[in-house]
């Protein structure tokens, strides 16, 4: 445990991904297979299922520090982290430990799951006694499922691939199984993890790591010829892969979630596919040729059961935009425009409504391709995907084999007065951080301002630092960690999407809405109204 | 009667017709300590524990201070007043006040860590004890300073040793000076060239004055480039970011701080290492110090006020809140740690520090 202890310590210290990888490859080098396996599962984001839930890690933590539960809540509540709180209340270890993750895990924290309280709490006070606070700390997030470190899966691979001397590409791809909710890792699955290729190296089912866009932010004509490029709208749906293998069809999601069950239709679109086939695109509800808003998804995942007539009235449709896979070939180093012609011949032998091809947009200039993104609003998507004609398949975020850019429409927007704030969590624990937005609704006679929406982001720390003392300064009341402020300060606020919704007081619900400029020159009287919003549902 | 109440211009004395602290200017000032926001210019006489009065000229000019040594009783009108050891920073001091029989003790601001730039906390008996709360809460709890210390120095080795600066942000008066104290202590002054930014060597000559022994420290411009690689650099908080910084190149910087104790107040920070280093009372300081008073009355001032009153009053205390314009840390929490230098009002720090529009917010030096 101290050595992964020592570990997190140096990821979380530093924000250089050198550093990082560097941290990481002394630590694959010298931990046992046993520990390493441990540790590269919690680094790529492997997480088991909670093992003990978390009233009653508070109720033991609680007992343990021998504080009453006020003063607990009023620690916590400075720290915005339960584990870092739990970590620094309780008294000072007597004992030590020599045991590695590895050992931990197994012997200890797994086999917490499914006691009693009572044998938890006597469990886990053995334990603490045996940790300093760096300790505790892990310790109480591998109990609650909710470890994270500032390391991405790509650093993780990097590191693997530099110690292991394999393709970073193919640990990318063996990571996808490796970190699975109900796997243990263990000495001989870690050694697969970085075992040199054998065949193709392709595990069965695992689908390829997702390669992601970037946002263009340079002017669009510095990309140069329009015909170089392969345009696409940008949809609005779930990223995921359509893998077929040994006569077995999987479709996983960008999350690396396994989401076959959900899109019954798409399965069995994927069953006419050869073996050895494997398609990247997005998943969206179509209705009357149209791609429906994203809510229709959603019900499509949050559903436990997918009635017959859900399954009508959201009908899914995998929008298909490359081809990863073909018979049990892997086509990423080649041309997208290579992929994207074998692409649409794949797509027109299974002939199912369930796939489609993600039409190309051809305009003769830029110019025309801007005038066109207009429109994205009207038909539902958020602007168009550029990809270079020559552009390999590259992993996660990289640009090394080249780029796709998505060229999204500017977000709709509101100027909205803050009533509300909360104190964040992790970096910004203790900052008033997290806000919530009005306009102003005269709909009920007198004009109030009405809350609709909640915001967390688009702000530098600088400027998070003067709202946090302007709302300390103006605080009306406080409900634990939220207080009502007196409305002084206006905002300008971004969204995707926005939709009706009879649950909130305002009648609407906005998508990923965030800070894009805080307003220092308007007053509270110029802020927007709720007539405004609804003006843009219309839009 | 009570011997301290709350008036705008500060806490006062009515009997011995003296302000603590004061906030706004008075006739007659006793003062705890030479921090800014607890020694503020423009009263007619200040009152103050002798080793203070350097630090407090630094800070102040040329002013009329009185000096008591530790210990030492005066007669100020209806009241008997003696100054006693803080352990916060050189000079500081608790005030006792005797009336009529009835004792109150102030506490300005305090430690009970070892510190060998300044005289050991000394626990004063009392009715009546008025105590701060900076770091009122059971998650602040120091290690001993001297595993801080060598903290300190195993970083600015492993530096020296990649060949970059390592930059120390700590408060220029009091923390800057404990650093140095320590290091010199440890034996680690063989590392390399000490550097210190302008804020510091005043406070410096004023502690040696007073009789500290404290390490040389050079000015960065009197360094040449090779000992900057291996130089450990002193410089308040305000100097981050500042261009100030530039000339070290590769560095590596970390914060002396008691808000070090807390990962986001690190993150937000954004420096390599914090080192959790406070010159105030952790958890166990503050019930330690406020038990050995054997007080049945607490009065609690700045930092965690509403947790600290409920807390003794659950242990049998009469505990109440004073209402006052000391660096109220406990409102701001860890951000107090980025609020403006309301310290560093000294002349000194305004004259060297580079970038006069440093924004006030990337100022942030705290004494904590």
């Amino acid at each position: 445990m101290e050595a992964f202890a020592r570990l997190y310590a140096e990821l979380d210290a530093t924000t250089s991904t050198y550093a990082k990888i560097a941290a990481l490859e002394a630590h694959f080098r010298v931990a046992s297979a046993g520990d390493a396996a441990w540790a590269a599962y919690f680094l790529a984001g492997g997480r088991p299922r909670q093992l003990v839930p978390a009233r009653v890690l508070r109720d033991v933590a609680v007992a343990a520090a021998g504080l009453p539960r006020w003063l607990f809540d009023e620690c916590y509540d400075a720290v915005g982290d339960f584990a870092e709180t739990v970590a620094h209340v309780l008294p000072p270890p007597t004992r030590t430990s020599s045991a590695g993750i590895a050992e931990w895990m197994v012997d200890r924290v797994l086999p917490l799951r499914g006691l009693s309280p009572d044998h938890v709490g006597e469990r886990l006070r053995k334990y603490f006694d045996e940790l300093d606070a760096q300790g505790r700390f892990l310790l109480l997030k591998l109990v609650g499922g909710s470890f994270r470190v500032g390391v991405s899966r790509l650093t993780v691979t990097r590191a693997l691939a530099a110690v292991s001397g394999v393709d970073a590409k193919l640990i990318a791809q063996r990571l996808i199984g490796y970190t699975g909710i109900d796997r243990r890792p263990d000495a001989a699955s870690f050694q697969a993890l970085i075992a040199s290729a054998d065949g193709n190296g392709v595990v069965a089912a695992n689908p390829y790591p997702f390669f992601l866009a970037h946002p263009l932010t340079a002017p669009v004509a510095s990309l140069g010829d329009p015909g170089e490029w392969l345009v696409e709208w940008k949809w609005d749906g779930v990223r995921a892969q359509l893998v077929r293998r040994g006569a077995m069809t999987c479709i996983w999601s960008r999350g690396e979630e396994l989401v076959t069950d959900r899109f019954p239709e798409l399965a069995r679109a994927g069953a006419g596919m050869t073996d050895g086939t494997v398609i990247d695109g997005e998943i969206v509800v179509m209705t009357d040729s149209r791609v429906a808003p994203f809510a229709a998804l959603q019900t499509r995942i949050g559903r436990k059961l997918l009635s017959p007539r859900l399954l009508a009235t959201t009908p899914a449709v995998l929008l298909a935009y490359d081809l990863l896979e073909q018979n049990g070939e892997d086509l990423r180093d080649r041309p997208q425009h290579e992929r994207r012609k074998r692409l649409a011949d794949v797509v027109t032998t299974v002939a199912s409504p369930a796939l489609q091809l993600s039409p190309l947009v051809e305009m003769p200039s830029w110019n025309a391709y801007a005038a066109l993104r207009e429109e994205s609003r009207a038909r539902g998507v958020e602007g168009f995907m550029l990809k270079h004609r020559d552009a390999r398949y590259g992993v996660g975020r990289t640009k090394d084999v080249g780029t796709w850019w998505k060229w999204k429409i500017d977000p709709m927007s509101v100027d909205a007065v803050l009533v509300y704030a909360q104190r964040g969590h992790g970096r910004r624990a203790s900052l008033y951080s997290d806000y919530t937005f009005a306009v102003w609704d005269a709909r009920e006679g007198e004009r109030r301002l009405t809350p609709f929406a909640k915001a967390y982001s688009g702000l530098t720390d600088a400027e998070m630092r003067r709202v946090d003392a302007i709302v300390r300064k103006t605080t009306i009341e406080k409900f634990g960690p939220v207080r009502s402020v007196t409305p002084t300060q206006v905002f300008e606020l971004g969204f995707e999407g926005i939709q009706r919704s009879p649950r909130h007081k305002s009648g609407i619900a906005v998508r990923f809405p965030r800070i894009l400029r805080w307003r220092t020159d308007k007053s509270i009287a110029d802020a927007d109204s709720i007539e405004a919003l609804q003006a843009l549902l219309t839009a | 009667m009570d011997l301290i109440a709350v008036r705008p211009e500060g806490l006062y004395c009515a009997p011995g017709e003296f302000f603590i602290d004061p906030w706004r200017p008075v006739d007659r000032a006793v003062i705890t300590h030479a921090h800014g926001d607890h020694a503020r210019s423009g009263s007619a006489r200040y009152l103050a524990a002798q080793p203070s009065a350097h630090v407090l000229r630094t800070r102040l000019g040329d002013v009329a201070i009185e000096t008591l040594a530790y210990g030492a009783r005066l007669r100020v009108r209806d009241v008997t007043v003696s100054l006693h050891p803080a352990g916060h920073v050189l000079g500081s001091s608790q005030v006792r006040i005797e009336h009529r029989g009835e004792t109150w003790v102030v506490s300005g601001d305090y430690k009970l860590d070892d510190d060998p730039t300044c005289d050991a906390f000394e626990p004063v008996r009392c009715d009546t004890f008025i105590s701060e709360s900076t770091f009122g809460l059971p998650i602040y709890r120091w290690h001993p300073p001297g595993s801080v210390i060598d903290d300190v120095a195993r970083w600015w080795r492993s530096n020296a040793d990649a060949g970059r600066a390592s930059v120390l942000f700590c408060y220029a008066f009091g923390k800057a000076q404990r650093v140095l104290a320590g290091l010199a202590a440890a034996h680690a002054l063989d590392i390399g060239t000490i550097v210190l930014h302008g804020a510091i060597e005043p406070l410096n000559r004023a502690y040696r004055a007073t009789g500290v022994m404290l390490p040389e420290g050079r000015r960065v411009t009197e360094v040449d480039a090779n000992a900057l690689r291996r130089a450990l650099v002193l410089a308040p908080p305000s100097a981050a970011a500042s261009p100030w910084l530039r000339r070290f190149g590769d560095l590596s910087d970390g914060f002396a701080s008691g808000w070090m104790q807390l990962r986001g107040a690190r993150r937000r920070r954004g420096v390599d290492r914090g080192f959790v280093l406070s010159d105030h009372a952790d958890w166990a300081g503050l019930n330690t110090a406020i038990d050995a008073t054997g007080a049945a009355r607490v009065i609690v001032t700045h930092g965690q006020v509403a947790i600290m009153v409920r807390w003794l009053t659950e242990r049998g205390l009469l505990a109440q809140a004073f209402e006052t314009e000391f660096d109220n840390a406990g409102e701001n929490d860890v951000v107090a740690a980025d609020a403006p230098d309301t310290h560093g009002t000294g002349a000194a720090d305004s004259a060297v520090t580079p970038g006069a529009g440093t924004p006030p917010h990337a100022s942030g030096a705290d004494d904590a």
